[in-house]
């Protein structure tokens, strides 16, 4: 009889119970450490902490096996920890200029000071499975150079000296903070750029990507790329000075774009600039390239690509949002759906009443009653108007 | 709960919330932007609504959470637990006993008394949000009082089915000022809201906005002279407690095509039911 969805409590329960079964999978395997998890897929760790906001790696590797992989629950858990947690200092702007370089490339100019520096990259692997891993192996240990690096200044300062890239000027504004204010469009650059660091990897690239094939293109080079430790710095008013609470991993992409200028103006290149927590490179460049198309405005360009309209990307890049609202689509829509139903019925019964050939028509298949009209409206909708 | 704080949220989030509801209740149906939090629950399942339950909850507080009209529904039930668990507050299913009612897309059919709160959850609190999509042009429009695309659209309606095709989230006009969203609450309970004793707060989590209908407020739904504001109604009775003024739910009993209809109101329908045993 009438069961509908009742008992939802002990439903609920036993579902919890059979997902962590799953989760932990066949017991006669070791169960996964979240060490492993840090040390091994630490790329997948990056990219939770970079799209929750939240540096530690410990609690996104425990967020990764909590989730059983899956990367956008693992952000949600991790997200919802960190609205959390008291904030206790807010730290001084990070230099990426002092980096502990790992990796820095740049495509614009062949040989830069402090040289070109590949890093760990899977650039230049052959996208060949390595069967010798499904056995279990021991890598040999990286060689390393005896010098410590050369210093790596910024590519683009290199250029600003010039005067033919724009001089990013810190006006001293107190940045927006997204995870407390609501936003508030037209929003500047700071608060978007906020919100595309938080932003879903995965959506970004595709902007990034649609601007490069003409939807609000904006002809980008990869200005500089690095990767690396950069300190972190935090002022203690006692003391009066900045004091470093510890170093966390960056991935800093400066894009360069074609020239902005007028009458006014001579012509510069612009920018583009994305920054993400963990070796995050290729969110780091789609952010970089997503910065500058919604820069369109501010620069006198027509908005012609998705990529270029601030609230439809903005309001859209977050995970956490999406996926939440997507998935309510599964909560019992009952009453909406019943108010819809007897709307339709009454609409149908109100057409039977004032056109009964028709119907008959319809409902006996377009083999009788008037066959060519009713071909015609269901084999090709669209000649029809 | 050991580590969080009372309902979940810190004060300093519950005060600026309070605030933001205060504003709300002095310009009912504004749409007031409030600096949402991620809560441990998804986007799109009630945390807005949520957030403002734990912005209100006191102690002493006793609070009733449906879902389509039902308080024994999965998400209605994940609610409540998680407010039992985090604020340790009484709950209850029976309206008349509640003090807070959170709810997701009904309004019981208990009228409400002075002293109650009734909590919307709500999904996309802009009315005008699937006629204009960006936020800059909505929030001009309704500072210009400039509704008139509102009523073009249910025109249009009305031109293509012969009626508003429009049966949940039923626009409507807060004291003769702002045009309000009711969140998808069935046409059907659009009347309820309108000079409703008990005070109504609607919080939408994903879009960090909030606002209020304050007790004993006008509440028009939106029509035109010749197609006047009409709700839905059934041949049928309730089946379980032959209620023949209650919203219905459809439940489809066999493969047959044989259904039954119930009350969507469960706590509304098993009173009746006792009364009349």
């Amino acid at each position: 009889m009438y069961v509908a969805v009742k008992g939802g409590e002990r439903a609920i329960a036993n579902a919890h119970r059979l997902l962590a079964d799953r989760r932990r999978g066949k017991r006669e395997r070791a169960e996964l450490e979240v060490g492993q998890i840090q040390d091994q897929l630490h790329l997948a760790v990056d990219r939770v902490m970079a799209e929750a906001s939240l540096y530690d790696p410990e609690l996104a590797a425990l967020a990764i096996k909590q989730a059983s992989g899956d990367m956008i629950e693992a952000v949600f858990l991790l997200r919802a920890y960190r609205t959390t947690l008291p904030r206790l200092a807010v730290s001084e702007p990070l230099d990426t200029g002092s980096m502990r370089i790992e990796r820095r490339i740049s495509a614009t100019y062949k040989d830069i000071p402090g040289g070109q520096v590949l890093g760990p990259t899977y650039d230049y692997t052959h996208r060949l499975l390595d069967f010798l891993l499904l056995a279990g192996s021991d890598a040999p240990a990286p060689e390393r150079s005896e010098q410590p690096l050369e210093p790596c200044p910024q590519i683009l300062e290199l250029l600003d000296a010039e005067g033919v890239i724009e001089r990013e000027l810190d006006d001293g504004a107190e940045p927006c903070d997204i995870t407390r204010e609501p936003p508030d469009y037209p929003v500047d650059r700071a608060t978007r750029l906020q919100m595309l660091a938080r932003g879903d990897e995965g959506y970004l690239l595709a902007l990034g990507y649609s601007t490069q094939r003409g939807y609000g293109r904006n002809h980008p080079f990869a200005g500089e790329i690095r990767l690396g430790q950069v300190e972190v710095e935090i002022l203690v008013e006692e003391w009066g000075e900045a004091v470093c609470v510890g170093e966390i991993a960056l991935s800093e992409c400066q894009m360069i774009n074609q020239f902005g200028g007028s009458r006014e103006a001579a012509p510069q290149f612009t920018r583009g600039y994305g920054l993400a927590f963990g070796h995050s490179e290729r969110k780091a460049m789609a952010m970089a390239l997503v910065d500058r198309a919604l820069r369109a405005e501010e620069l006198g360009e027509e908005v012609q690509g998705p990529a270029q309209q601030a609230e439809f990307v903005l309001a859209h890049a977050d995970s956490v949002e999406a996926s939440g609202f997507v998935s309510h689509l599964k909560l019992p829509h009952y009453v909406d759906f019943q108010s819809e139903l007897e709307l339709l019925r009454r609409l149908r019964r109100e057409y039977e009443a004032t056109s009964p050939g028709r119907t008959e028509a319809a409902e006996a298949g377009p083999s009788q009653g008037e066959p060519q009209a009713s071909t015609a409206d269901t084999a090709n909708p669209g000649s029809t108007v | 709960m050991n580590g969080y704080n009372f309902a979940y949220l810190d004060e300093q989030t519950k005060r600026m919330i309070r605030r933001a509801l205060l504003k709300a209740v002095a310009i009912p149906g504004y749409q007031v932007p409030f600096g949402g939090r991620e809560m441990p629950m998804p986007y799109g399942w009630g945390t807005g609504g949520m957030q403002l339950t734990a912005s209100i909850l006191g102690a002493d507080d006793v609070l009733k959470v449906i879902d389509q009209g039902a308080d024994d529904t999965t998400n209605a039930v994940s609610i409540r637990a998680f407010f039992e668990r985090v604020a340790g507050v009484e709950t209850t299913t029976a309206t008349r006993a509640a003090s807070i009612i959170q709810t997701r897309h009904r309004i019981p059919e208990t009228p409400l008394e002075p002293g109650q709160i009734l909590v919307f959850q709500v999904p996309i609190p802009e009315p005008l949000r699937f006629i204009e999509p960006s936020e800059r042009e909505t929030r001009l429009m309704h500072a210009l009082e400039e509704y008139g695309v509102m009523h073009v659209k249910l025109y249009e309606d009305i031109a293509r089915h012969g009626h508003i095709a429009t049966t949940y989230a039923y626009p409507v006009k807060v004291d003769g000022r702002y045009v309000m969203d009711p969140s998808p609450i069935p046409k059907f309970d659009n009347p309820k809201l309108d000079m409703s004793p008990a005070l109504l707060l609607f919080g939408a989590g994903r879009e960090k906005r909030l606002y209020a209908i304050p007790p004993h407020t006008r509440v028009e739904s939106l029509d035109f002279e010749d197609h006047p504001f009409e709700i839905q109604r059934w041949d049928e009775r309730c089946a379980l407690c032959d209620s023949a003024e209650s919203f219905l739910d459809e439940v489809i009993t066999d493969d047959a095509g044989g259904r039954m209809f119930v009350c969507s109101d469960t706590d509304y329908c098993e009173r009746r039911r006792e009364e009349s045993a």
